[in-house]
């Protein structure tokens, strides 16, 4: 679609601008960039993601872990503007959930008390939390008065508000797929840094190696590492365990890249001719062949994300990985684990929603970066 | 030809050499073991174990011996008679445990292997085809959801409209009254009726993942000169497509084998594991949850011994197809 719409662009832009003007090699990318609309829309929402689970306590209606005990498995509050008389209200409102017997059925099952409103209000406020770790508040984004409840997204089997239980998981989920990225990425540079840059026998050994490791089947092995995760560590701990495990084995394919891309470079004449004017390797490395791969390491780093974040939610959810009372999208998915349990509360998936959609945006992002990397390649 | 084989073969002994020091390294680097905790167990049950017992599975696996010595007592009969230690928690040898399910593990994976080449090459060639089609639009977008939604996840979604639409729970590979029985025609029909969830949900990323090679690969080949001289001599579109672009294209997608495998072997462990199959799956999460030594390092071996045999095989197929491969991998 872009792509069809760029010779005319180009047309227009003879017209209306000067003739030539000069862009830098990060403008050339950023511009390139930009035409790709959906990458570019993942990348917004990627940014707004990471802030909003930085802030997970204030955006979230109510604490992770409070328990609503009169509200067990309660589904989604429907949010509404027109009340049980028919009158549009332009403040939208909810009503309070209550749990009663069905006469009929003999069912427990959540009805809507019509009898009094309650208006949705921002900066409400809750239970305290520690904003970032260090600001004391208890102020919610929004919320409504008591004794009405709102709970988006429904709650679990314990009464605690999926919503609020969402965004702490995915504040977790977010992170260990950049922790781990981050072990990752120095293996990787290290190991194809030093098989593209000096071949010969380390470079056969560090082929091997990735070609070993990618034989492996990925799953079975990173559950034999997670249970290397002592039962007793914190959270934190059991954290940086599980970023490593998905580490140790997401390592390769990014070696790989690197290796490619320096063995390419390394042939280039500059490389050449920078030996020859006798500059050090070390600045020939950092000076010269770096910034001729940036691009392609953003890229495959934005790859990389998704994959650490669908492993870490596979663990947590056999078990595995995360482990309560942290919260992950992996452990909130185990609430979904019994079919009898979702068929009957299926917001119990949402989570599983939100692990789908994360992922989609950094593949369309990676997919808009791989597409600007190259600035002056026209496909 | 004899040559690269023989190489490959080779190459595959040395990795499966190293594939079995690693599992077996891995699987007994978490502290404890499990006579340790059945002991303890027991102990605190206030019946204290039959020391005997534990004696025999203690100097049998040298379980009080350093780690290079059990590997030895671990790796020396299961290459020599096939014996592949005992399970602590089943109380039978591994291999009875494991060979039915290991079976199983290798029919699904390859089926779904079959399914997703199958799906993806005639929806490639479409979308290939018809680029920019709401067709091409569509079979895109699917595929993105494909990639993105983990295993489990499908598999749950599975189950649930299973249930919801037509009332029956899908788990299990086969109906309760073939479960046991020996194998029969009726037995193998019986599997092959419950065969589609478990294939569909391990295929689904996979085959999205080739869609998505074999589509830019096509793109690409259309773009070339070859194209555009068969063309100009009259050939058929349809006949010119296969014959030249579509061959071209299809060795990436053999080499491709390589990362699909794993890829389909990760996958059937964790669906096995939420749709209750009888395949490894489930065995390999309990076998490491309670530290059963050797059934964990059974498995994971004969699972890369499966992917590892696999991959080479592509590979010897990929050479045997392209004699540039070939040439170049025996000099």
């Amino acid at each position: 679609m872009e792509i069809n719409s760029m010779p005319q662009s180009a047309v227009v832009n003879l017209k209306t601008e000067p003739a030539y003007e000069i862009l830098s090699q990060r403008q050339l990318i950023w511009r390139k960039f930009k035409r790709h609309r959906v990458a570019l829309l993942s990348f917004y929402a990627l940014i707004a993601l990471y802030a909003i689970v930085l802030l997970a306590e204030f955006f979230a209606p109510h604490g992770a872990f409070e328990r609503h005990s009169s509200h067990l498995l309660s589904p989604p509050t429907t949010i509404r503007f027109v009340d049980a008389e028919g009158v549009f209200h332009l403040r939208p409102f909810i009503y309070r959930m209550d749990n009663e017997l069905n006469r009929q059925t003999f069912q427990r099952e959540y009805v809507e008390d019509t009898s009094e409103k309650f208006f949705l209000k921002f900066f409400v406020e809750g239970e305290p939390y520690k904003l970032l770790g260090f600001i004391d508040s208890n102020i919610h984004l929004i919320g409504v008065d008591e004794p009405g409840i709102f709970l988006p997204f429904g709650t679990d089997a314990l009464g605690r508000d999926i919503l609020s239980r969402l965004l702490l998981g995915s504040r977790t989920s977010l992170f260990v797929g950049l922790l781990g990225l981050a072990i990752g990425f120095v293996l990787g540079l290290f190991f194809g840094g030093i098989s593209g840059y000096y071949g010969g026998s380390i470079d056969l050994f560090v082929q091997r190696l990735t070609e070993f490791l990618q034989s492996l089947p990925t799953l079975p092995l990173w559950m034999a590492l997670a249970a290397l995760v002592p039962a007793e560590w914190t959270p934190i701990q059991v954290y940086f365990g599980i970023s490593s495990v998905l580490a140790i084995i997401g390592w390769t394919s990014l070696a790989r890249v690197i290796r490619g891309k320096l063995i390419s470079l390394r042939e280039e004449d500059y490389v050449m001719a920078a030996h020859l004017s006798g500059v050090s390797e070390r600045a020939i490395i950092t000076r010269h062949l770096l910034p001729g791969f940036t691009s392609y390491l953003i890229v495959y780093l934005t790859l990389a994300v998704p994959q650490m974040i669908l492993g870490e939610t596979a663990l947590s959810y056999l078990g595995l990985g995360i482990r309560a009372p942290a919260v992950s999208l992996g452990t909130l998915l185990q609430d979904a684990q019994n079919v009898q349990t979702v068929t009957l509360s299926p917001w119990l998936l949402i989570p599983g929603g939100m692990v789908i959609l994360i992922v989609v945006a950094f593949n369309f992002l990676g997919d808009g970066l791989r597409d600007a990397a190259d600035p002056y390649r026209h496909s | 030809m004899g040559k690269y084989i023989l190489k490959r073969l080779l190459y595959v002994l040395i990795v499966l050499g190293l594939v079995s020091l690693v599992v077996f390294y891995i699987i007994n680097l978490p502290p404890g073991s499990w006579v340790e905790n059945y002991a303890n167990e027991l102990e605190a049950t206030g019946s204290p174990a039959d020391r005997s017992e534990l004696d025999f599975l203690t100097t049998r696996y040298g379980l009080d011996q350093p780690l290079h010595v059990q590997y030895f007592r671990w790796i020396v009969p299961l290459l020599t008679s096939g014996d592949f230690g005992y399970s602590f928690e089943w109380r039978q040898p591994v291999w009875s445990l494991i060979a039915d399910r290991l079976l199983l593990t290798i029919i699904v994976s390859l089926i779904s292997l079959v399914f997703v080449y199958a799906v993806a090459i005639p929806i490639a060639l479409y979308s290939a085809t018809h680029q920019y089609s709401a067709g091409d639009y569509f079979f895109s977008f699917i595929g993105i959801i494909g990639l993105a939604t983990p295993n489990f996840l499908l598999a749950l979604l599975f189950m649930i409209i299973m249930l919801r639409v037509f009332g029956v729970s899908p788990g299990g590979l086969f109906s309760p009254e073939y479960l046991t029985a020996p194998w029969s025609p009726a037995r193998v029909w019986d599997l092959l009726i419950h065969l589609p969830v478990p294939v569909i949900v391990v295929g689904t990323s996979g085959t999205a993942s080739v869609i998505r090679i074999l589509r830019s690969q096509l793109l690409d080949e259309f773009q070339k000169q070859y194209v555009i001289t068969a063309r100009a001599k009259g050939l058929s579109e349809r006949w010119l497509i296969l014959k030249y672009p579509f061959r071209m294209a299809l060795n990436p997608i053999i080499s491709n084998i390589g990362t699909l495998l794993p890829g389909i072997i990760s996958g059937s462990t964790i669906v096995a594991i939420v749709l209750g199959l009888p395949m490894t799956g489930p065995l390999l999460l309990r076998s490491i949850i309670a530290q059963d030594t050797y059934v964990a390092a059974g498995i994971l071996m004969m699972l890369s011994v499966v992917t590892v045999i696999g991959v080479m095989l592509s590979d010897i197929l990929l050479a045997w197809l392209d004699p540039r491969i070939r040439f170049e991998k025996s000099n």
